[in-house]
C-alpha cells in the first residue's frame, strides 16, 4: 500500500504473521518450484521495482554531470499478507528449493492474525492438536523402582517379555472357571498388542497413508508375530479390506455420523474373519462434545461412496448419536446391538473424550456384563478438522482422567475386567514408549496413538506450536490428509509401511527398556504405580505416586 | 536374601532342626529376624482335637485385653505353652513381656457350625485381635487355628531359640517352615515377617515382589476381608494359594499356573490350553514377575517349593521317605539329611512345583506342560 493509501482493520504486513518466509535473491534460481508447492499460495511470484541512483562525483568532467535515476525491475518471492492466504510455516518451499534460498521463520512475538482468522464470523478452523508445546505431565513422570540387588534387574535383550494385553470383557476368576464348567458363553477376548493405532477415518486420511498404514499393521502382524491393532475411525472401511483376511487387525469404528455403515453391514455375511473389536465413538480428545468433521474439500467419488454420502458436501457429524437419549440406551442398547450383529463373537466398547464425568460412564459399563472397555481420548488428541476453540481449550488431561477410572475399579474390584485405553497427546514430544508406560503403570492397558503415528511413519511436520495444521482443507503438502492425487502421490505406501514397522519396532524395544529394569517380563505392568515418581508435588499427590525430587 | 528351610516328616521334630540349618546357611547373611510356621504338631498339641491356638507376643496389658475379649467371646484356655525368658535378650531382640502359645476350647454357641463358617470366624477374631494390638500396640498376633503355632522374633534365629528355648519338648511338628530374615528395604515389623498365615495355608518366600502393588490391589478388592495385612510384598502369595484353594476350588498343580502363567505358544501346544488361557486371562493380576522362591504347606500338611518364571533364586527339594527338607541353600539340606540319596535331590525350575504330600512318601514333579487333572 501507499503511505497516503487507505487500510482495512485486517491489513496485515508480514511482520504480523506467524511466519516470515526469507528469501535469498542472491541464490534463487528462479525455478518457481517453491510458489508452485506452497499449499495455502502464501507466496506468489514478486515483479520488484528498484530504484538505482546516480549521482556523479565531484569534479566528474563530461556531458552528464547531473545526477539521475535509473529503474529497474528484478523477480523474485512475494509473501502475501491476506490472512486468507497466511504462510503456515509447513516449509514445503524450502523442501523444494534447489538452492536453499526459501526458508520460513517463526515471527518472534505472538502473531496478529490470530485476531483476523474469523472472517466472515467464520472461527477457526483447523487441523492438528492442541496448540501447547509445553511438556506435559506424562513427560515429566519418571520409572524410579529400579531392581538391582535385592531383585535382579532383568535383561531386555535376553529374557522372555509377554507385553501383550487384552481387549474385551475379562470375567472375574470364579466366575470364569464357573461358565467353563458349564461350558457356558464368555464375552469375547482379544490378545493384543498394547500399542494402538487409533481412530483415523479413510477420509480424514489419504488413501496412501491408510493403505501404508494398513500394510505396516499387517506386516507386523504376519510376519513380526506382533499383535497390533488400527482402529478405522468413523468412515466406514474399504470394501475389499472388509472381505479380506487382514479384517481382523482392525477395529471398526462406529460413531454419531454412521457414515460406510450400511457398507459395513452388507459386507458381514460376506467377512472371512470377524473384526478385531467395535469401537462406539462418544467422544474425541480434539474436540470433546464436537462431531466429526470431514470438510467438503475432502469428500472426493471414492471417499463419498465409501460413505454412502454424496460428493462434495461437508460432513459434520451430530455431537451426540441422535437415536440415543440416554447413557442405558446409548451404552446398553448400542454395544448389545453391535454384538449381536457379530454373533458375539466381537468384542465392543465405547471411546470417550477425557471428561471430569468419565466416572459415570464408567460405572455404568461395569455393571453392563458386555461392555469390552473404556477408551479415553484426552485433551491433547489430535483431529483431522475441528474449531481452534474446541483444540486449545476443550478436554480433560489424560492421566487423572485414567488414574482415576483405575482407581475406581480397583474399589470396585474389577480393575482386570474392564480394560482402559489412554489416547490423547501419547508421544507428542517425542518421548512414546516413555508416555505409554508411564500410562500403563496409571491403570491403563494399552494406549492409542494417532498424531505420533502420522509424524513418524509418514513426516507429519505439525506441531504444538501451530505449525502447518491444515489438515482440515485437504492440502496437506506430506500427502497424509489429502484426497487429491496431486498431493497423496507424494506418500509411498510402501515406505509408511515400513517407517510403521520401524516405530513399533523400536517402542517395543524401548517398552523392554523400561519394564526389565523395574523387574517385570511376564506380564504388562498395568497399574504398578510404586514404579511412578514426579518432581511435583500436587501431581504426584493427584495421581497418587511418589513426588520425588 | 532370605535363608528358607522346611521340613515334613512322620516323626515330629524340634524346631532346633530347622534353626541349626539356617544357621548352616547364614554364611553372609545378616539374620536380623527368624520366622517359624509349626503344623501337624506332635507332643502335648497333638491330642487338642482342633482347638484353636492363638500364636502371638503380647505385653502384660494386652495379655490382659486378650483375656477379657476372649471370655468375652466365649473361648476358654485350654492348655498353655508357658515361655518364660531370661532378664536379658540377645542383642537386637526387644525385651518382650509373653511370648503367647495357647490352645483354646471352643465356645458353645459354635456347636453345630459347619468347618466353613468356624475357619471364617477363627479368621475374623485374628483379625480382631490384630487391629486391637495395633490400636494400642500391646498384641501381636500371628495365627489363631487349630494345630498351627506359629513364632517370630527379631534377632540372630540361633540366638533368638536358644533365648525363647525352642529346643523344649512340648514343641513337636511334623511339618516345620523357617525362615532367616535378611532385612532389606522395611523398618523391621514382625507382620513383614515370613512364613505368612491364612486359614491353614502359609507360605515363605525369598526375594521380592516386583509385581506387588497391582496383585495387592486386586486381592484386596475380592471383598474377603482376610485379604490384608501386606507389610511384605511376599503376603501376597499366601494369599494367592489361599484365593485359589478356597475360592477357586484348585489344587497345588495349578498355583504355577496362577502366578505364572505359560507363554501363548506353550499354552498352544498344552492338551489344556484353552482352559489355562482362560485362567491366565482372569487372573492376569496374580502374575508375578519374580524374583522368588515360594515355598509353603496347604491345609492337608502338603508342602510344596515353586519358583518365578525365570528361577533367579535359588531352591532345592530332597530327602528320604518319611523325611523331606526344602532349602533354598544346598547346605541346609546337607545339614538336615546328611545321609540321603542326593541324586534324587531337586531343584525345581521354571515350569516345577516340587510337592510333597502329607503320607510323605516321595518328592512328586509337577510340571505346567502336563495335562492337568479333570476339573469337577
Ligand atoms: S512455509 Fe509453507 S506455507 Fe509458508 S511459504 Fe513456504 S510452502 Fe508456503
Ligand atoms: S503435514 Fe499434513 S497431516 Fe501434518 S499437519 Fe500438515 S496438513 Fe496436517
Amino acid at each position: 500500500m501507499f503511505a497516503d493509501g487507505t487500510i482495512t482493520p485486517s491489513t496485515l504486513s508480514v511482520k504480523d504473521l506467524p511466519w516470515q518466509v526469507h528469501w535469498d535473491r542472491e541464490n534463487c534460481s528462479f525455478c518457481g518450484r517453491c510458489t508452485a508447492v506452497c499449499p495455502v499460495h502464501a507466496i506468489e511470484l514478486g515483479v520488484h521495482r528498484k530504484r538505482l541512483l546516480h549521482a556523479p562525483l565531484l569534479g566528474e568532467t563530461g556531458g552528464n554531470t547531473s545526477s539521475s535515476n535509473v529503474y529497474q525491475v528484478y523477480y523474485g518471492i512475494r509473501q502475501r499478507t491476506d490472512p486468507a492466504y497466511a504462510c503456515v510455516g509447513c516449509a514445503m518451499c524450502n523442501l523444494v528449493c534447489p538452492n536453499g534460498s526459501i526458508i520460513p521463520y517463526r515471527s518472534d512475538e505472538i502473531d496478529k492474525l490470530r485476531f483476523h482468522i474469523n472472517r466472515g464470523g467464520q472461527p477457526r478452523r483447523r487441523g492438528g492438536r492442541r496448540n501447547d508445546p509445553a511438556p506435559g505431565i506424562l513427560d515429566r513422570i519418571k520409572f524410579i523402582r529400579i531392581s538391582m540387588l535385592t531383585d535382579p534387574a532383568l535383561d531386555a535383550g535376553r529374557h522372555e517379555f509377554e507385553l501383550r494385553t487384552l481387549l474385551g470383557r475379562v470375567l472375574p476368576p470364579e466366575e470364569s472357571l464357573r461358565l467353563y464348567r458349564e461350558q457356558g458363553w464368555f464375552p469375547p477376548v482379544r490378545e493384543i498388542y498394547p500399542l494402538i493405532i487409533g481412530a483415523m477415518s479413510f477420509g480424514a486420511l489419504s488413501p496412501t497413508m491408510w493403505e501404508g498404514l494398513q500394510m505396516g499393521v499387517a506386516y507386523l502382524n504376519e510376519e513380526l508375530g506382533m499383535p497390533v491393532r488400527i482402529c478405522t475411525g468413523e468412515g466406514g472401511c474399504p470394501p475389499r479390506l472388509l472381505r479380506s483376511r487382514f479384517l481382523k487387525y482392525v477395529i471398526l469404528q462406529i460413531a454419531s455420523g454412521y457414515f460406510g455403515w450400511d457398507e459395513i453391514i452388507h459386507a458381514i455375511p460376506e467377512m472371512k474373519e470377524d473384526p478385531c473389536a467395535i469401537e462406539i465413538k462418544y467422544g474425541q480428545g480434539a474436540k470433546p462434545g464436537d462431531g466429526g468433521l470431514l470438510m467438503w474439500y475432502k469428500v472426493n467419488k471414492l471417499i463419498a461412496a465409501i460413505r454412502g454420502v454424496p460428493p462434495g458436501v461437508s460432513l459434520p457429524s451430530p455431537p451426540t448419536h441422535q437415536t440415543k437419549y440416554s447413557i442405558e440406551e446409548a451404552v446398553a442398547k448400542m454395544i448389545q446391538s453391535m454384538y449381536m450383529a457379530w454373533g458375539f463373537r466381537v468384542p465392543v466398547y465405547p471411546k470417550i473424550s477425557g471428561t471430569s464425568t468419565a466416572l459415570a460412564v464408567l460405572n455404568n459399563l461395569t455393571r453392563n456384563p458386555y461392555a469390552a472397555g473404556l477408551a479415553i481420548d484426552g485433551e491433547d488428541g489430535g483431529t483431522g478438522a475441528a474449531y481452534n476453540v474446541s483444540l486449545n481449550h476443550m478436554g480433560h488431561p489424560i492421566a487423572s482422567n485414567i488414574r482415576d477410572c483405575y482407581l475406581n475399579l480397583v474399589k470396585v474390584g474389577k480393575q482386570n475386567e474392564i480394560p482402559l485405553f489412554a489416547a490423547g497427546g501419547v508421544g507428542k514430544h517425542g518421548n512414546l514408549a516413555a508416555n505409554a508406560a508411564a500410562l500403563i503403570m496409571l491403570g491403563a492397558s494399552g494406549v492409542q496413538i494417532g498424531k505420533y503415528i502420522m509424524q513418524a511413519a509418514a513426516g507429519c511436520i505439525g506441531s504444538e506450536s501451530d505449525r502447518c495444521n491444515i489438515c482440515n482443507i485437504g492440502l496437506c503438502p506430506k500427502g497424509i490428509t489429502s484426497q487429491d492425487p496431486r498431493l497423496y502421490r507424494r506418500l509411498d505406501p510402501e515406505k509408511v509401511a515400513e517407517r510403521v514397522v520401524d516405530v513399533f519396532l523400536s517402542f517395543d524395544t524401548e517398552l523392554r527398556k523400561i519394564v526389565a529394569p523395574l523387574g517385570r517380563s511376564t506380564s504388562l505392568p498395568i497399574g504398578m504405580s510404586d514404579a511412578l515418581g514426579i518432581d511435583d508435588y500436587y501431581a504426584a499427590e493427584r495421581l497418587q505416586i511418589k513426588y520425588v525430587i | 536374601m532370605c535363608r528358607l528351610f522346611c521340613l515334613t516328616s512322620e516323626q515330629p521334630q524340634s524346631p532346633m532342626v530347622a534353626i541349626r540349618a539356617l544357621d548352616i546357611m547364614r554364611e553372609g547373611h545378616d539374620g536380623s529376624g527368624v520366622g517359624l510356621f509349626l503344623t501337624d504338631l506332635g507332643g502335648p498339641f497333638e491330642g487338642l482335637e482342633g482347638a484353636p491356638i492363638l500364636s502371638g507376643i503380647f505385653t502384660n496389658e494386652g495379655l490382659k485385653r486378650l483375656d477379657e475379649f476372649m471370655i468375652g467371646i466365649g473361648f476358654t484356655t485350654k492348655y498353655k505353652l508357658s515361655i518364660r525368658v531370661r532378664k536379658n535378650p540377645p542383642p537386637g531382640t526387644p525385651k518382650r513381656d509373653v511370648y503367647l502359645i495357647r490352645a483354646y476350647d471352643y465356645p458353645e454357641s459354635w456347636e453345630g457350625l459347619g468347618p466353613a463358617e468356624i475357619q471364617y470366624r477363627l479368621m475374623m477374631i485374628r483379625l480382631r485381635l490384630r487391629q486391637m494390638g495395633e490400636e494400642k500396640e500391646d498384641m501381636i498376633v500371628y495365627s489363631f487355628w487349630p494345630d498351627v503355632i506359629m513364632i517370630k522374633e527379631i534377632g540372630d534365629p540361633m540366638s533368638v531359640a536358644e533365648y525363647l528355648q525352642l529346643d523344649r519338648e512340648e514343641l513337636q511338628a511334623r511339618v516345620i517352615m523357617a525362615q532367616g530374615r535378611q532385612n532389606t528395604n522395611y523398618a523391621i515389623n514382625l507382620y513383614a515377617c515370613h512364613p505368612f498365615f491364612i486359614q491353614g495355608v502359609a507360605t515363605m518366600t525369598n526375594g521380592e515382589n516386583t509385581a506387588f502393588v497391582p496383585i495387592r490391589e486386586f486381592l484386596m478388592s475380592r471383598g474377603f476381608p482376610g485379604y490384608t495385612g501386606y507389610n511384605s510384598d511376599s503376603e501376597v502369595f499366601t494369599h494367592i494359594l489361599h484365593f485359589m484353594l478356597y475360592r477357586l476350588g484348585l489344587g497345588i498343580e495349578m498355583y504355577k499356573h496362577l502366578i505364572t502363567p505359560l507363554q501363548d505358544q506353550e499354552l498352544m501346544r498344552h492338551p489344556s490350553g484353552p482352559f489355562l488361557k482362560q485362567l491366565k486371562q482372569s487372573c492376569r493380576r496374580l502374575i508375578i514377575d519374580g524374583p522368588n522362591c515360594v515355598i509353603g504347606c496347604l491345609p492337608d500338611k502338603t508342602v510344596f517349593m515353586v519358583h518365578d518364571r525365570k528361577k533367579l533364586r535359588p531352591g532345592v527339594v530332597g530327602g528320604k521317605p518319611g523325611f523331606y527338607v526344602f532349602a533354598s541353600e544346598m547346605c541346609g539340606l546337607d545339614a538336615a539329611v546328611p545321609d540321603r540319596d542326593k541324586s534324587k535331590d531337586f531343584q525345581p525350575m521354571h515350569l516345577d512345583t516340587a510337592i510333597v504330600g502329607p503320607d510323605r512318601r516321595e518328592v512328586k514333579r509337577c510340571s505346567q506342560m502336563e495335562p492337568l487333572p479333570l476339573l469337577h
